[in-house]
This record gives C-alpha cells, structure tokens and sequence, in this order.
C-alpha cells in the first residue's frame, strides 16, 4: 500500500524505536501531522543507561532524554504523555485512549516495547520489590540502593548482572538468584558465562546457580528476605526481578492484526494491515541473516525497525539491515554482541578472559554466526562485517592475535 | 556552554550551543545534526558518530582511550582527526569548536 500521502501519523509508544520513528519520519521530509501517544509521563527517553550509569548516579536525567521538549515543538510532533491507547480500531483508523479521546491516524507504528515478566511467587507484591524498565522504576530502586544494604537479584541475565555489578560499586551487599546452571544461560555460552560468573563472584556478588526460589517474606509489608525451597533465608532489604521481558501485543493481537511472541512484521516493519506498522520490542521481523524470523530486545532493533517503518510510509528505500547487535557494561568490562548464537556447532576463543580481553566466536558449518566480544572492539566490528557477508572463516585464523581482525574482514571482502 | 559548529561533508554548517558535561554527539542528536546517527546513544558501542575534529581544537578535545582508538579503526575514511564524537564532552573551553561529519557513518 502506498501510504506516501498520509497526513496523520500516530506513533503508540514514546521509547527507542518510536522515537526513532518521529525522528526519521520528519528527517525524511514528512511534514504532516505527528501525534505520539505514551503512557509514561517523561519525554521519550533512552533505556541502557537505567541499568548502568544512570542507576549509579554518574549520568544526569536530562542526557537520557533524546531530545529536549522544545524540539517536539519545533517539530510540531503533538506528545500525548501518561496516556495509554486502549484500542486500535482499524476499521475507523482511530486510536482510543484511557481518558476517552481518540486519534485518527492514515499510518500507525506501534512501538509499545515490552514490560518485565512478573515473579509468581508469594511475597512479589511486597514494597521494596522492583522491576527495572522504565524511570519511574529506577526512581524507586535509587534511593534504596545505600551502602551496606542487602540487595536480592531474581535472574542473572544482562539487566540482573549489570544491576548486580552497580549495586556492588555503590557499596551494596548482592545475592544474585538464578534458576538455571549458569549466568546468562539464554542468551550466551558456558564459556561466556563461566567468565562473568567468576568476574562477579571476584566482584564480591553471591551467585546462586541452581537456585530455586520459593517466596519472597516481609514485615510490615516491606520485603525482609528471600526464602528458597531448600529454606535458605537471604536477608533483602531490597529485591530487584530481572527475569525477562514480554512483548506488549495485546492492542495489536485485539485488534487482529497477526501476532506470534512478538506482533508479526515484514522487512519494511509491516504488520497484517498495511497502514499498520510495528517496531521495536514488541515486533517478531525476519531476521535476514539467518533465514527465521524474531523478537530482538535491543537498540540496534529499536533503531533499525523505527527507520525500516518510516521508511516505508514515506515510500523511500529500504535502509540497511544489519545483523543484530547488542552491549552490555559491567564494571570495567565492555561486551559486545553481534549476531545471534543459538545453533552454533563450534566455539573459537580469540585472546584471553585471564587479561580481561577476550572474544568467543561461534560458528554453524564453518560460518561466523555470532561474537561475544570482551573489552575487544575489533573483534566485535570485524565480525558484524563477517556475519553479514555470511563469510566461512577458519578457526585458526580467528584465534590467530597475530592475524589483524582487520586483515581478517579484509580477506573475507576480497 | 559551548558554541559548537557542526560542517557536513557538503560544507552546510549548523551553529549549536551545547551544555558543559554532555557530548559533542549528545549536542547533535538533540539538535537533528544529520550525519552523526550514535546508533547506541553514546556508549562506545557502535562508532557511528564519527567526526573530523578541526585541528586548532585537537589538543583540547582529550586523548582517546583505547576503547575509541579501536573503534574508529573500523570506520570508513579515517584521518588523524577523527574522533568518536559521543568521547568529546563540552565545556568552556570547547566554545568556537568546529566538527565535520563524515559522508557516511556506515
């Protein structure tokens, strides 16, 4: 559908990818109307930095926004804030809000991201037990994060750890719970794992593998401890759920447009109806690289699939699509990801974890799939350039220091 | 505050007053400079806010650490004055700086 007259714009959703959306569609040359609808009450802001600098106290509120309020102005993107879309209706082309309003719209990109998945466990309502999404969470979480304290992290995955790693340079005492063998078990390697379980443990955190958690105790209504099946008390002054995230479909699966874990898109970011876009989070996309589709929770996702949809609306080129990729700060060590592993057959180590700079390649058949890059952006950049030519390399040369990553890439190119 | 005066690779310049304590590539995005995407908003993950740093400004922009040296090895058209832009925090002493954007951050 050509939707290159389109008039009214509505983006559902102020993070990352919508605001990417905004952003591209008014740098594209769209100058009607922009209307964003987002139910927290700050101006789109960036995500990353809540888990890490920001939750430290070392990055101030205002540099998590993306833009300042004047430029909505100045860019005349009406902001409809503290607000949430309560029904999409397709038929009428109109966006209806919780106070009553409604929207009309001749394009839609919905860009609701996702929300934590909730502990189901006794004890998850009490006070002091914390998601980490949005600001207002970190708000919470901030003021309790104090020296000495006692701090209970349900899942060591990357929002578990990095917030384990800040809480252990603030001074605080962590228990990091996890269900699984290993850190970071769905998303990486047990070399990978072994590494940031050791780094953690050197950090002073208590890492509990294996840990099966019954409930969550408290007095007065404020989280005291967590209790694990085999009656293990951990004392918790506070307790922070990092166990996952859930794509919010709900508006769009309501409204039949095609959802599957994700609400399902072409490469141009396209839903089932072709007025309707959806980016970021909440949107299952091919994944060109490696022939399936999914959900990615990442920047790169959010930005790529917020210019994917503008793009198309405007009727311009499809811009470029990376393979996916992703970082992760804790302490001193900066990983980097690019491609997805699952499905790997083998594993090259390049440098070594021992000096803190290290990479774990992994390869299907011979081809460069993924990198979990340590302190190594090289490795990192030269893979991201690997895995989109699809290149085989050989595993004595990756592992090879004294054979440039550069050099590499360069006679993958040739 | 810093004036700074962002020149893309066809000469147009964009005049921005920029805060102490954010980055020459925070002062961008907030003001649409177009040819600086800082696709990870500043994190030293991405190398796409790559710029040309005048050179009368490239003793008082800081030394890069390793982390960006590394980094702009893999970006395109690399010269002695590139610099990741989102490693460059403003201050007083940044105002009149001159940056370039590259043709292509990709």
């Amino acid at each position: 559908m050509d939707l290159s007259d389109a008039k009214k714009i509505v983006i559902l959703g102020g993070g990352q990818a919508g605001a990417q959306a905004i952003q591209s569609l008014r740098m594209g040359g769209y100058e009607g109307a922009i209307t964003l609808i987002g139910d927290e009450p700050s101006l789109p802001y960036q995500r990353p930095p809540l888990s890490k600098a920001y939750m430290k106290g070392e990055f101030a509120e205002e540099r998590l926004f993306f833009k300042p309020a004047a430029w909505y102005e100045d860019n005349n993107v009406e902001l409809i804030l503290s607000t949430p879309a309560t029904r999409i209706d397709r038929k009428n082309q109109t966006i209806e809000m919780a106070h009553g309003a409604h929207v009309e719209y001749d394009a839609l990109v919905i860009a609701t991201g996702s929300r934590p998945r909730s502990l189901p466990l006794e004890g998850a309502n009490l006070e002091n037990v914390h998601d980490l999404r949005g600001l207002s969470d970190v708000e919470r979480i901030q003021p309790q994060m104090i020296e000495g304290r006692n701090i209970v992290i349900i899942g060591a995955g990357y929002i578990g750890l990095e917030a384990a790693a800040v809480a252990r340079q603030m001074g605080l005492s962590a228990t990091v719970l996890e269900m699984a063998p290993r850190v970071l078990a769905r998303v990486t390697s047990p070399v990978m794992s072994e590494f940031y379980e050791a780094e953690h443990r050197r950090q002073g955190v208590d890492i509990r593998t294996n840990a099966r958690l019954a409930r969550l105790e408290g007095k007065d209504g404020k989280v005291t401890a967590a209790i694990l099946e085999d009656g293990t008390s951990l004392p918790a002054d506070l307790v922070l759920v990092g166990i996952g995230i859930l794509p919010n479909e709900e508006l769009a699966n309501e409204a039949g447009i095609a959802c599957n874990n994700g609400i399902l898109v072409d490469r141009d970011a396209r839903t089932s109806d072709p007025r309707i876009f959806a980016a970021g989070d909440c949107a299952s996309r091919p994944l060109v690289h490696y022939g399936r589709s999914s959900r990615l929770e990442s920047v790169h996702n959010a930005i790529e699939q917020g210019k994917l949809a503008a793009a198309a609306i405007l009727g311009k080129p499809r811009p470029p699509e990376d393979c996916p990729w992703f970082w992760s700060d804790q302490y001193d060590l900066k990983l980097q990801i690019a491609g997805l592993s699952q499905g790997y057959d083998q594993i090259v180590l390049r440098g070594s974890p021992e000096e803190r700079k290290f990479a774990a390649f992994y390869l299907k058949n011979g081809t460069l799939i993924a990198v979990d890059a340590v302190n190594s952006a090289p490795e990192f950049l030269a893979s991201k350039k690997l895995i989109m030519m699809g290149a085989k390399v050989e595993p004595d040369t990756l592992s090879d220091t004294t054979v440039s990553m550069k050099d590499i890439a360069a006679a993958a190119a040739a | 505050m810093a004036k700074i005066t962002y020149v893309d690779h066809d000469g147009t310049e964009r005049v921005v007053e920029a805060k102490n304590g954010e980055t020459v590539m925070e002062a961008a995005v907030k003001n649409s400079i177009p040819g600086i995407d800082a696709d990870c908003g500043g994190a030293c993950a991405c190398a796409t806010c790559h710029v040309y740093v005048d050179q009368a400004f490239m003793d008082k922009v800081g030394e890069q650490q390793e982390m960006e040296k590394s980094m702009l090895d893999f970006a395109e058209n690399v010269q002695e004055n590139s610099r990741l832009s989102c490693q460059i925090t403003i201050s007083d002493e940044l105002d009149g700086l001159r940056v370039t954007t590259p043709e292509s951050q990709h």
